[in-house]
């Protein structure tokens, strides 16, 4: 609060009412719709207020949950390995080179930091991945291409390091006999939790977000789709849900004009729910992550 | 002597050398390999031979490409696409900045911050479900509320490619905003507040205040982020362009950029030639910019620059 105008302040306050309106709204209007009737939402679109109050669209998802369960199980396995062996990896790479008196460190570095500067595009890694590593209808697409190591998070991670553990720990450490592999999980580690804590929030949200791995490398193994993956498929087609469930519904049953505002419904919130308790680290990870690198 | 020496130190940094493996391995196969795989560019690819077994064929891709309207159009869509965003994304992020600012509790303060960060937080194909709400033909809100208030027939929204330079720059803004102003904040909470209170004493006015206390304190960041963006101006957020207007034929004419081209080429035309020369132009010209925008950031701000 820094402008003494008082009408400047109220214009700004109102301003910003509105654009948290855009941002809550949206979500309103999916909720509100996933609730009215077919012949409703036939008749008057999706609105904001729910129009002939039913929970069908529910009770349909009700009848296919185990596809959408699995599906949600699908991303949270995808995120936890993905998450976990993307910080195994960053910190196998950081470790090393924030060692200022690592031989070869700046060659090292150059390698990493290129692949910043330059990639060979969407032609090149496909085919690599689909060709020569096989990677097709496998989880291992899920976890693998574009996500695993992030050159970007690694030199975060090195910079925090050298800024925040003393070479003198090390040494000392390495006086008393402890081996690099315990200086790294002994010291450097637990030294380094916020740092952890941030890219393992931000590797997990864009596991958890990402489809387009998916969509590239999955052609036939539609049980390896996570949530993002199942809701791709829906939108594109609605009899997807007919022809990839065992569901006992008849197909006349299926109120497919609600039923797509209830499945973005049920992605969204347990999101939304999860923010709150991450939201301070995920703004400093925006923060960290993009202007000071 | 000598070579006790570098044995014994050969010794030493062998776990660490052991370490840099897996992500040495990661990047080869990730970024290297794909690298070495621009070559395909060059090359009629023939899937029956095998892919890098295939003959070379000079610059005939390049010029099958550029053989057709879609070239100029794709390009032209990126880089337009990226100058608006860039000119809208800094001066909504800027003005929503200074709008969290004016808020006097801490609370709501707080509130405004978690808001406008949640539609970064979600996936583009949730994004394109919200779309969907307001644009379905049948059922949409614009269709079925809004249009029909204002007295105007309905609009094939999907099928219409004129409107969609205006949505998709929406929905880029919607999307980004809160993040790019969450980074605008950060900078502008950091700004002494004995400045601003000299400024008043001196009897400046709201808009002086911003132009010559708060803008200033920006400029760093605001050069920075649009310098970084431009170095990007060959890329295209793949989700937004292919996801958002749900892969509609209709609407390649507004809606493809490099990017969506590319897969396109290569998954469902299989149209690889043109593909792999579309790629290659994006990767080089893409080096080109990022390497030009961090020279000119490093000079600028060295904390800010990739090198």
């Amino acid at each position: 609060m820094i402008y003494q105008n008082k009408l400047f302040r109220y214009i700004m306050n109102i301003i910003m009412i509105l654009l948290i309106a855009a941002c809550v709204l949206p979500f309103i209007l999916l909720i509100s719709s996933s609730f009215s009737s077919e012949t409703d939402l036939a008749q008057y679109g999706y609105s904001f207020i729910p129009r002939g109050f039913t929970t069908a669209a529910y009770t349909y998802i009700w009848g296919i949950k185990s596809s959408i369960l699995r599906a949600y199980v699908m991303s949270f396995v995808i995120t936890i390995i993905g998450t976990c062996a993307s910080i195994v990896m960053t910190m196998l790479f950081a470790y090393p080179l924030s060692r200022k008196d690592l031989p070869g460190r700046g060659i090292i570095s150059f390698f990493l930091f290129f692949t910043m500067l330059f990639n060979g595009g969407f032609v090149p890694t496909y085919l690599i991945y689909s060709n020569i590593f096989h990677v097709t209808d496998t989880l291992a697409a899920m976890i693998i291409p574009y996500l695993l190591m992030n050159a970007f998070y690694v030199i975060m991670v090195r910079t925090y390091i050298t800024t925040n553990v003393p070479m003198e720990v090390l040494e000392a450490s390495m006086i008393d006999g402890a081996s690099e592999v315990q200086n790294l999980v002994q010291i450097v580690v637990p030294m380094s939790k916020p740092i952890i804590g941030t890219i393992a929030l931000m590797s997990a949200i864009a596991y958890w977000n990402n489809w387009t791995n998916g969509v590239y490398f999955i052609q036939t193994r539609r049980d390896l789709f996570g949530i993002q993956n199942y809701l791709n498929s829906v939108i594109s087609n609605i009899a997807f849900l007919q022809t990839h469930t065992s569901s006992s519904i008849n197909a006349s049953q299926l109120p497919s004009i609600s039923i797509r505002m209830a499945l973005a419904v049920i992605a969204i919130i347990p999101i939304l729910i999860a923010y709150p308790f991450f939201q301070k680290s995920f703004v400093a990870g925006i923060t960290v992550g993009s202007v000071k690198g | 002597m000598g070579r006790r020496k570098s044995k014994q130190k050969m010794k030493r940094y062998l776990p660490l050398y052991l370490m840099l493996i897996p992500g040495t391995i990661y990047l080869v196969i990730n970024n290297y390999m794909p690298m070495a795989g621009l070559a395909l560019a060059f090359k009629k690819i023939n899937y029956s031979i095998g892919i890098f077994q295939s003959p070379w064929t000079g610059f005939s891709n390049f010029t099958y490409l550029f053989s057709t309207n879609d070239a100029f159009q794709f390009f032209r869509n990126t880089i337009l696409y990226n100058l608006a965003f860039i000119f809208l994304g800094n001066f909504m992020g800027i003005f929503t900045a200074i709008a969290l600012d004016c808020i006097r509790k801490k609370f709501f303060k707080r509130v405004g911050q978690i808001v406008i960060l949640i539609p970064y937080l979600l996936s583009t194909v949730i994004i394109s479900y919200v779309v969907f709400a307001f644009l379905s033909g049948n059922n949409g809100f614009m269709n079925m509320t809004i249009l029909p208030m204002l007295g105007l027939d309905k609009v094939n929204w999907y099928n219409e490619a004129k409107y969609w330079p205006f949505i998709l720059t929406i929905v880029y803004l919607w999307m980004s905003f809160g993040y790019s102003s969450i980074l605008y904040y950060s900078t502008l909470i950091g700004i002494d507040k004995s400045y601003y209170e000299a400024a008043v004493v001196d009897g400046a006015g709201t808009f002086d205040q911003i132009w010559y206390i708060t803008l200033p304190a920006l400029k760093t960041t605001i050069i920075t982020l649009i310098l970084l963006a431009v170095g990007r101006i060959c890329y295209s957020d793949f989700g937004l362009f292919y996801q958002v207007p749900m892969n509609s034929g209709l609407l390649y004419s507004t809606t493809q950029t490099i990017d969506t081209y590319v897969y396109r080429g290569l998954l469902e035309l299989n149209d690889i030639g043109r593909s792999t020369a579309a790629g290659f132009l994006q990767s080089v010209l893409g080096f080109i910019c990022v390497f030009a925008a961090n020279t000119i950031v490093s000079k600028l701000d060295k904390d800010s620059s990739l090198f």
